[in-house]
């Protein structure tokens, strides 16, 4: 079965980033499909590669990016959501004058035509975070 | 061709979620064909007379108006929700069906998808 997940919460702040991940993670134990994770609202902070937590809590961002790069999944950030959050890949760093990008290599920004398309495309969309 | 169902649960200000799930909304509309439904708060998104000035925020409000140009002209509300927070359909800015619960759940059945914001 092919599955999209969709994360509207914030690392940290909601548990929807972990729990999205734990889910993928069982997704392709049980020999599923992942069509693509899409990032909206809140949810683009997770591709923030400045996240730096304490040592003894877990980077959300790496274990996104680990997870998308060792299973070749397309991890979206929406880019309006993504921009207005200051969550932006070196294009779009330079198209607006920004001094630094701040997307980690793992996620691309993209438009949200591509959730809808996991919602055709899909046989089950999964939604993290309200 | 799939049917989505846009549900919307969010108050319109406080945060950019409302204003999120309409654009959502809008995009879907260029793809497939699409209903929306609101909920609980959500329905305070489709307040006729919205005034933002004072909050530096945007009045989102007013693009509702477009969704019928979008093709997106199945709109839907609670109508056990509308009365708990004393509202008519006539306080709404654009043409809502208020629904009774047991349709609310045939409608969620009768959609492909179903997308929460």
């Amino acid at each position: 079965m092919k599955f999209a997940i969709v994360v509207h919460g914030a690392p940290y702040s909601d548990q929807a980033p972990l729990s999205a991940l734990s889910f993928a993670r069982a997704v392709l134990a049980e020999g599923h499909e992942i069509y693509r994770v899409f990032f909206y609202q809140d949810g683009v902070h997770t591709g923030n590669r400045a996240i730096t937590p304490p040592q003894d809590e877990v980077n959300i961002q790496r274990l996104w990016s680990e997870l998308a790069t060792d299973n070749h999944i397309e991890l979206i950030v929406c880019i309006a959501s993504a921009l207005r959050r200051g969550v932006l890949d070196q294009t779009e760093a330079d198209r607006y004058e920004k001094s630094c990008a701040s997307l980690d290599p793992a996620f691309t920004i993209s438009g949200l035509g591509q959730l809808i398309d996991a919602g055709l495309n899909a046989d089950r969309l999964v939604t993290f975070g309200c | 061709m799939k049917t989505l169902l846009f549900v919307n649960t969010r108050p319109p200000h406080g945060s950019v979620k409302a204003q999120e799930g309409l654009d959502a909304l809008l995009m879907g509309s260029a793809f497939a064909e699409c209903s929306a439904l609101y909920l609980g708060d959500g329905i305070l998104q489709l307040l006729d007379g919205q005034d933002t000035t004072q909050t530096d925020q945007k009045n989102f409000s007013l693009t509702f108006g477009a969704l019928r140009d979008y093709g997106v002209d199945q709109v839907f509300c609670s109508k056990t929700q509308l009365d708990d927070k004393g509202l008519e359909p006539s306080d709404l800015v654009i043409n809502v069906a208020a629904l009774v619960d047991r349709d609310i759940a045939a409608l969620f059945s009768s959609h492909d998808v179903v997308l929460n914001f």
